[in-house]
């Protein structure tokens, strides 16, 4: 079996690279993907730690397994969400980009 | 192997169920209504919400967990649920006339209300991090919606975007700290993470769990979206957000820092400590110049959050009816002084420059005396609400031995005071602006206001009664 | 008989709350009949209280009236209760008693006035924060009075708002005041967290039991208390607001100036005299800080040209003595001086008022001048008054200004007295100096019309308006009232050489019945001493302002140092602003363009939408800030984990 850490190290690796997505993009879309991958990577998380919570398979606790399925569920309903404000930005501004949406400051 | 049926016990998640049933309600109406029977979905939801209100007193010293402890009834849930629902019905109340002059009135608006409200009431009764998460976010979603409502408003839309990508940013943050405490202590259930050993990574966890709840009620440095947010959003949302969020969210973060992680409470007291500075003095250094009333009300928002972050840091049960009795005061406080600034829009106008209130004592001698005593309980002035809650809450952390906490708060609502009197001082002393007419205040924004002014006083001068309910506790 | 205790606070809060609502719908008189009534009314409830204290013997004169628990905290609450006892009794007379000939005063003073309903608010409102300040039995309740007399004092100081000067003493008083606040508030915390109650009968029994006299926390607690007094009671360094504070109505000047507001903290200082006693360099510095601030702002009255700002600086310097005498534990002589002053502080400032209102607004003494034969009332009242602030024989100021430098001499503290001694020198001088110059001589009013030159229109027009004439009775009547208080105000505490001093033993059940008694000699000399300070200071404005009115001009040039920097008033304003203000100011705008860098700033605030519109497209060229947003967040997740990790 592969061991934990190897999980844990693939999800922080996963988390930071969306981490990063999330910063560095200014399109808004990409932004949403950025935070969708590292939801994603938290996925990644959970399932290895009930994994090895719960070595002995198949239990009924499956906390972390149902936590993974709401959390897909969540970024499912997320993603809706954001696109529908994507658009209505984009009929009023014309532009997707974050930068440009900035009317109100500090 | 042996299948278990889990222990449903409906009861126990009545008023959760109630709001949702009405918000489906609500949005079906929808569907069947013309235009001018909005208001009818309006009058349902203040119907459902009073129904979930009184199914939470019945639950009151229920003290019964269900769902395989995934949901708990105390005094405290029930404390807060019925802080949040009084939050709801004013909010509602205040809506009428607001979503009519700005073209906003649907059956989904008032929807959206009820299932950001169902999520704060799950948030609150919710016993594992699982729940509190999903509610966070069952709370959340709507609101992202609800700030961006007024579509044809750039500033409306904007701050439904800012929101949400900082919100969902953040939730990512909230999720990654669950799955750390899941893996630390192989469970998601607040009292059995208390049972468990404290290890290196239940702290990142739980530093991570601070990160997503600081975001919520806006604690410095994650309160960012705060002031844009609430500038950008219809005003009644604002009204809202301000408060019933962050009573959910607070509701949520005392319940999983003192019942999950009280063995780790030498490291993250400190850092809370810190945070609580920083909030209280950004918040009304920031509110001090600020001339859009909405973006004043904003950094007082992240002030107040600050207070109460003292009653967290105090823990013990001083602290956290402290904690209770400050959410109630304040929610029913901001609420008036938004009702106030929601009375004196003229359609879509409204009044959010400070120097509009110039003169309005005259021309509203009572709406004017309503919102001095609003500011002036905000500020912490005697003998209001807010001198009551700040009073237990600066009580509190003296007696746990956080007095130097407490005399910065001391200091910081002496501050405070300069600029929730702007406004006053506007409306007694200073001349009519010119073109704003007479103000007229439908009769449900003046019941609203009328309720909230009696709160406040109340609170203020008979808070006996209310701090022995606050003092109903946390269960275990 | 206590059972009506609570109908004295209650009562000025009814007439706020009434002419608060409905003042724009009724007629004057109504309004004047609730405001002044409620007072009035106020007034006789305390009366039947103060006979059913008088009636009941020593150790019964201590009650405490509990109306409801208010606040539960852990194991204790907190009461709203009223504590009726012969310093809350002498207090409470004080305030409504003069209060009410304040009120009188007022409808003739504010006759003209358009927002006649608002003033009577105030007003009421006011004397209900004054009461409840004193009334309450513990310091939370003593607390809310503190906050609400703040607040009040704003709203009155600036009650002419449209004059910038109103508005901007008001703000004055209500900031500075609050730094004193800070300091009381934090006391109340640290008893609080000492005691456990607040109570103050709780907290007085316990305190002497838990420390022994010198214990630090003792002298923190009552340190931190006297900085409210300081605020409140515009000692030094605090006391710049309470000489503007004169820009509001003169009944305010004379309801905060005598009757409520500046005494609330020598009120509270013998209040917790108990914790003072145990705090002896407290107590030291209390005495002090009296008795620099006495001479301080007595020197500052003597050059003074306005009236009513000598009148202020007046109240200063004498709120010093009364310092001097609670900080060297002749509380009753203190509180005692705390009446006779609101005895003659009120009439000095009605009767400024008076002047005011004859003159049309002119409060210049270099305008003045020669009112004696035109203002009969005011005149004799006004010289009344004088001479008790002088401490001439047998006027009320003699005897508790008496009382007080006797204490201070009796307790070794022979610099203080010698300071006290000079200062009535100087009350006495500049007392008369005003009177001399407003009331004597010849008229400058007339003359300076005439010889002004052209070019200044309005004021032409102010001067060519004012017909001195003697105020209507219902100003005139309070003056009277005031005059024979402040006439004969003192005989209630004689010393004890001369007779009885019924006071001092009234406070017994409060203070305790150890009064030093110096030697009869001795008594009389300190008295003789005093008194020849007063008639020197007398003789000397006579002399300077009447029989030789050039000798004030010849001077002020020899020394012009010392005379500017007694003009200036020390420059004390213009280094606070210097030091404190601009800074503050300056901090303030670094925050907010640095932290909160182009609101909605400057242009939609200062040049409206239209701009706000066009600079919305130039804002739109502007980097975007959620991303900055988001990054801040990552910032602050990153510090608190690594803040959990690495401690």
């Amino acid at each position: 079996m592969i061991p934990l850490p190897f999980y844990l190290l693939l999800a922080a690796a996963l988390f930071c690279i969306g981490l990063f997505g999330a910063l560095a993009r200014r399109n808004a879309i990409a932004i949403l993907m950025g935070i969708e991958l590292m939801l994603n990577a938290v996925n990644i998380n959970l399932i290895a730690f009930w994994r090895y919570i719960q070595p002995a398979a198949p239990t009924w606790d499956l906390a972390g397994q149902i936590f993974a399925l709401f959390v897909i569920t969540l970024a499912a309903a997320e993603a809706a969400i954001a696109l529908a404000l994507v658009i209505a930005i984009y009929r009023s501004r014309d532009t997707v980009n974050v930068e440009e949406v900035d009317l109100m400051k500090w | 192997m042996s299948l278990s049926v889990p222990d449903l016990n409906l009861r126990i998640i009545a008023p959760v169920l109630i709001v949702a049933i009405s918000a489906l309600v609500v949005l079906l109406g929808e569907l069947v209504t013309s235009s001018a029977q909005k208001r009818g979905l309006g009058y349902a939801s203040l119907v459902g919400l009073l129904a979930a209100g009184g199914a939470a007193m019945g639950l009151w010293d229920a003290h019964a967990v269900a769902f395989r402890e995934m949901v708990r009834a105390d005094n405290f849930g029930v404390f807060l649920t019925l802080t949040i629902l009084a939050g709801a019905v004013l909010c509602i109340l205040l809506s009428f006339d607001f979503t009519r002059a700005h073209r906003i009135e649907t059956g989904e608006y008032y929807a959206l209300i009820l299932f950001s409200v169902t999520g704060m009431l799950l948030m609150v009764t919710a016993a594992d991090l699982i729940i509190i998460f999903l509610a966070l976010e069952l709370l959340s979603l709507p609101l992202y919606i609800l700030a961006a409502f007024k579509r044809e408003d750039e500033r409306s839309l904007e701050a439904g975007l800012k929101y949400f990508l900082l919100g969902a940013f953040s939730s990512a943050f909230f999720l990654y700290g669950i799955a750390l405490v899941y893996g630390a202590t192989g469970t998601t259930n607040l009292a059995r993470i208390a049972a468990s050993a404290p290890s290196e990574m239940l702290l990142i966890g739980a530093g991570l769990l601070l990160v997503g709840f600081a975001f919520k009620v806006a604690l410095v440095p994650f309160h960012w979206w705060t002031p844009d947010v609430y500038e950008g959003a219809p005003t009644t949302i604002t009204a809202f957000m301000s408060v019933a969020v962050k009573a959910a969210a607070f509701g949520a973060f005392l319940r999983a820092f003192l019942v999950a992680l009280p063995a780790l409470a030498m490291d993250w007291r400190v850092v809370l400590a810190i945070i609580a500075v920083l909030t209280m003095t950004l918040g009304n250094v920031a509110a001090l110049l600020q001339a859009n009333i909405k973006r004043m009300l904003a950094y007082s928002s992240i002030a107040h959050a600050g207070y109460i972050l003292i009653a967290l840091v105090a823990m013990g049960g001083a602290g956290v009816s402290a904690a209770l009795f400050y959410l109630l005061a304040y929610t029913l406080t901001n609420l008036g002084a938004f009702g106030a600034v929601i009375a004196l829009g003229e359609g879509e106008r409204e009044r959010l420059n400070v120097s509009d209130y110039g003169g309005l004592a005259r021309m509203q001698p009572l709406l004017a005396a309503m919102l001095t005593v609003f500011m002036l309980s905000l500020a912490g002035f005697p003998p209001f609400a807010g001198f009551v809650g700040k009073f237990l809450i600066f009580g509190a952390a003296v007696q746990n031995g956080w007095a130097w906490l407490a005399v910065v708060g001391v200091l910081n609502s002496l501050v405070s005071v300069y600029f929730y009197l702007r406004p006053v001082v506007a409306m007694y002393m200073s001349e009519p602006v010119e073109g704003w007419g007479a103000p007229r205040v439908a009769p449900l924004v003046a019941l609203a206001l009328v309720l909230a002014l009696i709160g406040v006083i109340a609170l203020g001068v008979f808070p006996a009664p209310a701090i022995a309910l606050a003092a109903g506790g946390l269960g275990r | 008989m206590t059972n009506y205790l609570w109908l004295v606070p209650a009562l000025p809060l009814a007439g706020t709350i009434i002419n608060a609502i409905f003042s724009r719908k009724m007629p004057r008189w109504l309004v004047s009949i609730i405001g002044v009534g409620s007072v009035g009314l106020s007034f006789l409830v305390v009366l039947t209280q103060f006979i059913a204290l008088l009636d009941s013997d020593e150790p019964h004169r201590v009650i405490n009236v509990s109306l409801y628990t208010w606040i539960p905290v852990s194991d204790f609450k907190i009461d709203v209760a009223f504590l009726l006892d012969p310093l809350s009794a002498i207090m409470l007379l004080v305030v409504t008693g003069v209060g009410f000939l304040i009120h009188v005063y007022s409808v003739g003073y504010m006759a003209e006035d358009e927002n006649y309903g608002r003033f009577f608010t105030y007003l009421n409102l006011f004397v209900f924060s004054m009461l409840i300040l004193v009334l309450g039995n513990n310091y939370l309740l003593m607390y809310v009075g503190w906050e609400l007399v703040g607040l009040c004092s704003y709203l009155l100081i600036s009650f002419w708002f449209h004059k910038p000067a109103a508005a901007a003493a008001g703000k004055k008083a209500f900031v500075t005041t609050r730094v004193g606040d800070f300091g009381f508030g934090l006391g109340v915390l640290l008893i609080f967290a000492t005691f456990g109650t607040l109570n103050f009968d709780q907290v007085f029994h316990a305190a002497p039991q838990m420390f022994a006299v010198g214990a630090p926390v003792m002298t923190i607690i009552t340190l931190l208390l006297f900085a409210g007094a300081v605020g409140k009671s515009a000692q030094l360094p605090l006391y710049v607001w309470l000489p503007d504070a004169m820009e509001g109505p003169t009944p305010v000047s004379a309801l905060i100036h005598a009757a409520t507001m500046v005494t609330a903290g020598v009120y509270m200082v013998a209040r917790s005299h108990e914790l003072f006693a145990l705090a002896p360099l407290s107590s030291e510095i209390v005495a002090w800080t009296g008795a620099l601030t006495a001479i301080f702002a007595a020197t500052i009255a003597l050059v003074q040209m306005d009236l009513k700002r000598v009148l202020a600086y007046s109240t200063i310097s004498q709120l010093g003595y009364m310092f001097v005498g609670v900080g060297v534990a002749a509380y009753g002589a203190g509180i005692f001086h705390l009446m006779t002053h609101a005895f003659f502080k009120a009439l000095l400032f009605l009767a400024a008022g008076s002047v005011m209102h004859a003159m049309g607004g002119v409060i210049d003494m270099r305008r003045l001048g020669g009112l004696r034969g035109i203002m009969r009332w005011t005149y004799l009242t006004f010289f009344a008054a004088a001479l008790a602030i002088a401490g001439v024989p047998l006027f009320s100021g003699f005897f508790s200004k008496d009382e007080i430098l006797a204490a201070a001499f009796g307790s070794g503290h022979i610099v203080l007295w010698a300071i006290g001694l000079l200062t009535a020198g100087l009350t006495a001088f500049y007392v008369f100096r005003a009177f001399f110059l407003t009331f004597h001589g010849a008229p400058r009013w007339e003359t300076e019309h005439a010889t002004r030159p052209t070019g200044h229109a309005s004021q032409d027009a102010q001067h060519a308006a004012v017909h001195p004439h003697e105020s209507p009775a219902v100003m005139t009547v309070p003056l009277a009232i005031l005059a024979v208080l402040a006439a004969l105000g003192g005989f209630v505490g004689m010393p004890s050489v001369m007779g009885h001093n019924w006071i001092a033993e009234f406070f017994h059940p409060v203070f305790g019945a150890h009064e030093a008694h110096l030697p009869p000699l001795t008594e009389w000399l300190l008295m003789g001493a005093s008194v020849a300070a007063g008639l020197v200071g007398i003789a000397t404005a006579y002399w300077f302002y009447l029989a030789r009115p050039e000798i004030p001009v010849r001077l002020a040039a020899r020394w012009s140092g010392i005379y500017d920097l007694l003009w200036h008033k020390y420059w004390v304003d213009e280094i606070y602003s210097a030091l404190l203000v601009e800074p503050g100011r300056r901090l303030a705008m670094w925050l907010w363009q640095s932290v909160d860098v182009g609101t909605v700033d400057g242009f939609a605030n200062g040049l409206g939408r239209t701009v706000a519109g066009a600079s919305r497209v130039l804002r739109g060229w502007q980097t975007g800030y959620a991303r900055a947003y988001a990054l801040m967040m990552l910032i602050g997740t990153v510090i608190v984990i690594g803040w959990l990790m690495l401690r």
